[in-house]
């Protein structure tokens, strides 16, 4: 059975759109067949995060009226066969698309895809109205600040109030040694605070910056971020698996991964 | 602000969670006009199993109110229901 995955955050700049190609990704490495759809129109990033920025011709908005077949815009990813990209529109609004047209494409990707990730733009607006629409299922990325965590508690009640099954949260961006130190909230301060499910916690890794310089998702890789997101997806198919031990490690391995990288 | 704040810095992390626990709870509970009046029929029904009263002159909002625990005030949901009669007085 398929599922509708939405990936949002309320606040800018917590890590949506890498999130989304690591998870799409990710489940793609784990044989599924998944499709991306980058819903921020008009601000179209996960092409680019995705490396498929030259292999564009049709968009979602394309899509939605009619000017091509769905086929004809979805983009197949470079390394797994089974990933595709739908992108966004950036020569238009927000406005182009309709809650009712994503439902009606989501419903129609359904059937051709095990999964479907939508790509929220940052707000409470149009943009995540569309992409909250046709979603079974939330992963709700946060990094452990006031201002993202505020954001994400106002998304996880708009997301309850239009009834979206099973609610997840991802703890972005963080760093043990600050956390010990007491400078930065813990895990489980985050979460006693919007207390809802943690699916996952990707630590802060410079790798992260790398992939995304080189259009290539982390997910897979020996990189603590990128280990972190495999868990993740691993847990969105329902296995089991432990939190990923961030202690103290992070900075160390994340360094050496860096070492063997640059040989 | 105490001369004793001075010596026992508390850590930015329990600061900011500080924060957020009380700021969550004012966020959280600015209701929408449409979300009191649903709250507003649901209390009717069930206080109506029990008792007549005067829908017409139910009030409920969230104000706020002075907490123990918290240090400080916290939203509460006050009802004021004015009761006509009891149902089924004496059968239980």
């Amino acid at each position: 059975m398929s599922e509708v995955i939405v990936v949002t955050s309320g606040k800018g700049g917590v890590g949506k759109t890498t999130t989304s190609a690591n998870v799409g990704t990710g489940l793609a490495m784990l044989n599924k067949k998944v499709v991306l759809i980058d819903t921020d129109i008009g601000l179209r990033n996960l092409d680019v995060v995705m490396g498929l920025e030259n292999r564009i011709v049709y968009n979602l908005v394309d899509v939605v009226e009619g000017n091509c077949r769905i086929k004809q815009a979805l983009i197949k990813d470079k390394r797994y066969p089974n990933l595709y990209l739908l992108p966004s529109a950036q020569t238009r609004d927000k406005t182009s698309v309709s809650p009712e047209q994503m439902k009606k494409l989501t419903d129609e990707l359904r059937e051709e895809f095990d999964y479907i990730i939508l790509d929220c733009p940052a707000g409470i607006e149009q943009g995540f109205k569309n992409a909250r629409a046709g979603a079974d299922r939330a992963l709700v990325v946060t990094t452990p600040e006031v201002s993202a965590i505020r954001d994400a508690d106002r998304i996880i009640g708009l997301l309850e109030a239009n009834e979206i099954r099973k609610t997840d949260l991802i703890v972005n961006r963080i760093r043990m040694d600050m956390v010990r130190k007491g400078d930065m909230m813990s895990l489980d301060d985050v979460v006693d605070i919007l207390s809802i499910n943690l699916i996952g916690a990707v630590p802060d890794d410079e790798n992260i910056v790398i992939s995304t310089n080189n259009g290539e998702p982390l997910v897979g890789s020996d990189a603590l971020a990128g280990k972190a997101y495999m868990n993740i997806c691993r847990r969105i198919l329902g296995e089991e698996i432990p939190l990923l031990d961030l202690s103290g490690k992070s900075g160390f391995w994340a360094k050496l991964a860096g070492i063997f990288k640059k040989n | 602000m105490g001369l004793f704040d001075l010596f026992k810095k508390k850590n930015s992390g329990d600061v900011a969670k500080d924060r957020l626990k009380l700021l969550l709870v004012s966020d959280r509970a600015n209701c929408s006009p449409d979300v009191m009046e649903l709250i507003k029929n649901d209390i009717i029904n069930v206080i109506s199993k029990y008792m007549v009263i005067d829908a017409e002159g139910l009030d409920i909002q969230i104000t706020q109110t002075e907490s123990d625990s918290n240090n400080g005030s916290v939203p509460a949901l006050f009802a004021n229901i004015p009761i006509k009669d009891m149902k089924n007085r004496g059968s239980k």
